[in-house]
């Protein structure tokens, strides 16, 4: 049913461009493979911890692209889910749950919960309401975990190990924890290939184009949106749990406001509703990021200034441009 | 404990006052130029820093808060027309990832300027000292002073909005500003002096507080989200809505803060209330925020979701 009503212009045109977007990414996954044995050429192992940290956020922009792009919902809290994987590292071994695998499960729960109960408030609402209630859900995560005194509250909690996994502590050589990492994002970026591909997806993107047409052909917008942002949210928690095993580290930073934005931010630098280019927005804002830190201490402002930049400067703004780029028109 | 309860009610009175300052520019924006505008919280913010550099200079609060107000018609004019009216015709997310920019431009610039240690007003000889409220009760005068400062404000925009002719073209554009624009008029302006006018209250909030709170660069951050929360409830475009939230808000807030760990003593061990109440309290204003959206999607004064 889905298939007669897709906008009948866009469908050939996106089915052609699936599979250089699919190479682009498998492009990206091979450059990625070869990071450690370079890193280890240089000797700065310090770099493979970077890179980590990249490949983790990358994981979590695709996910939040799923929503974003796929379904235009623009969540504004999605640090929230970042911060409950990272939580669940270091609550769960604290019990001595240490599997990583455990750990990602125990994440993927707590996300679902979280995702479906905000998820089914916010989706009663459209635009800026949207933003504004799922920023507002991200901070109340943000304040629980800030009065969370057990795990040491505002300044964070320090692991005292990494994750294991299937009983061996292979994680705490960092090339190990890389590749970890890299096999994870590429199985979340086939499931979100297939999901994106599947029926489900295309009802999604439908819904995103136009809801009401949706409605009147018999599939409700509310259910497939709310599938989509809890799917998202779990994916981000588990970038959580690497990225704590990444910082050895857990501490309510990763799911302050800000960190939303640049989530945000990652997924639109790279283009959004294509998966590829939330992971390669990740990787340019973080290396962004890093460039800019090394140039000046101020490099907020810098980041700031090209942000606006951008978007006063792109005719359609970055999402129009980067439809403009593509060759296609925009929606 | 009936003291302690007024004394915690005039503290949410005085802060939901604060909110409502900064919630009524921001909800005119939302509602009238359909704007959403992450950089709001930085223009309290920068009302501090603004009022805390011209007492310095001028040696007296009262100079200060007079020269602020001119700078801060400065910053909203200069933010307006460089970045701001620009974006009216965007999607909500370039909007978005703009004043997200602007905010980190912003707290970035303040650091640059001010420095990272945090400043202080001195608060005006004549507003400091308590004054006896009941029994052995005393209320700080600065911060009822706060409470006249704000309900004045709130006063005269409601009569600004419900008698003047400016009002009206603000109700007018906040129900349908196709329609206001297409009987002619100029509705560039409007757009200016709506962002202007929220800017200026923003700015007012954030100078009022200064003598009360470390002027820092973090400050406008918790406010922004709060008044996030004030503007949903209350209704987007709704200056009552700000009004009757922002107060609801604020005393949930502070009331929960002290109340919550005392009422969950009658059902749990004091550690643990403790412990509950300091996590539960500050989650308050957005189970709040939840409740009432379940309810009414588009909150108490809005008119479309």
């Amino acid at each position: 049913m889905a298939e007669t009503t897709a906008p009948a212009a866009a469908r050939p045109a996106r089915a052609a461009a699936l599979a250089p977007r699919v190479k682009a990414a498998l492009v990206l996954f091979v450059l990625f493979a070869l990071v450690p044995p370079v890193v280890i050429a240089l000797d700065d192992p310090f770099l493979i911890l970077i890179a980590t940290r990249i490949l983790a956020y990358a994981i979590a922009a695709m996910a939040l692209d799923l929503i974003l792009g796929y379904g235009a919902m623009v969540s504004f809290g999605h640090a929230a889910y970042l911060g409950f994987g990272t939580y669940a590292v270091a609550i769960l071994s604290s019990y001595g749950v240490s599997d990583l695998l455990l750990q990602m499960l125990g994440a993927i729960l707590v996300s679902a919960l979280f995702a479906l109960v905000t998820g089914a408030i916010s989706l009663r609402t459209r635009g800026v309401y949207f933003i504004m209630i799922t920023l507002a859900f991200g901070q109340m995560a943000f304040f629980f975990f800030i009065s969370l005194s057990a795990y040491g509250g505002d300044d964070g909690y320090g692991l005292s190990q990494r994750s294991t996994l299937f009983g061996s502590r292979v994680l705490e050589n960092d090339v190990t924890l890389y590749y970890v990492t890299l096999a994870v994002l590429v199985g979340l970026f086939a499931l979100c290939h297939r999901i994106v591909g599947s029926r489900f997806g295309r009802v999604l993107t439908g819904i995103r184009e136009n809801p009401v047409r949706m409605e009147a052909i018999g599939f409700s917008p509310f259910r497939y949106q709310l599938t989509a942002f809890v799917i998202s949210g779990c994916m981000t928690s588990v970038a959580g749990v690497l990225l704590a095993n990444q910082a050895e580290f857990v501490s309510p930073a990763f799911m302050s406001w800000h960190r939303s934005g640049e989530l945000i931010v990652m997924v639109v630098l790279g283009g959004i509703g294509t998966l590829t280019g939330a992971i390669g927005g990740a990787v340019a804002a973080l290396l962004l990021e890093e460039v800019l830190g090394m140039m000046t201490e101020h490099w907020r402002l810098w980041f700031g200034v090209f942000l606006v930049l951008m978007v006063l400067f792109s005719p359609r703004g970055i999402t129009g441009l980067v439809a403009q780029l593509r060759g296609r028109d925009g929606a | 404990m009936a003291n302690l309860f007024v004394l915690q009610l005039l503290n949410g009175v005085q802060l939901g006052v604060l909110l409502f300052l900064i919630a009524a520019g921001l909800t005119l924006v939302f509602g009238i130029m359909d704007v959403v505008n992450l950089a709001h919280g930085v223009l309290y913010m920068v009302g501090a820093y603004f009022v805390a550099t011209f007492a310095a200079l001028t040696g007296s609060f009262w100079w200060g808060l007079l020269l602020m107000l001119p700078a801060a018609v400065a910053v909203g004019l200069i933010l307006e027309v460089v970045v701001i009216r620009r974006l009216y015709a965007r999607s909500h997310l370039d909007q978005v990832l703009a004043t997200f920019g602007l905010v980190m431009i912003a707290n970035e610039t303040v650091k640059i300027v001010w420095g990272v240690s945090p400043l202080s007003v001195p608060m005006p000889e004549i507003l400091s000292g308590s004054v006896p409220l009941m029994g052995p009760l005393q209320y700080p005068v600065y911060r009822i002073a706060i409470i006249i400062a704000g309900l004045a404000v709130a006063g005269g925009l409601y009569l600004v909005i419900n008698h003047t002719r400016i009002g009206m073209l603000l109700r007018a554009g906040a129900t349908n500003r196709m329609m206001v624009s297409a009987l002619g008029i100029d509705i560039g302006k409007l757009f200016a002096m709506v962002f202007t006018l929220g800017a200026v209250l923003a700015c007012f909030a954030g100078a009022l507080v200064a003598p009360i709170l470390s002027v820092d660069t973090g400050m406008g951050e918790s406010v922004l989200i709060l008044t996030f929360v004030v503007v949903v409830i209350g209704g987007i475009g709704s200056i009552k809505g700000a009004f009757l939230g922002a107060l609801l808000v604020a005393i949930v807030d502070t009331l929960g803060g002290v109340f919550g760990p005392i009422l969950l003593r009658e059902v749990l061990d004091p550690s643990a209330a403790g412990q509950a109440g300091r996590m539960l309290a500050p989650m308050l204003v957005y189970i709040l925020m939840a409740a009432i959206l379940f309810a009414r999607p588009a909150g108490l004064f809005g008119g479309r979701a």
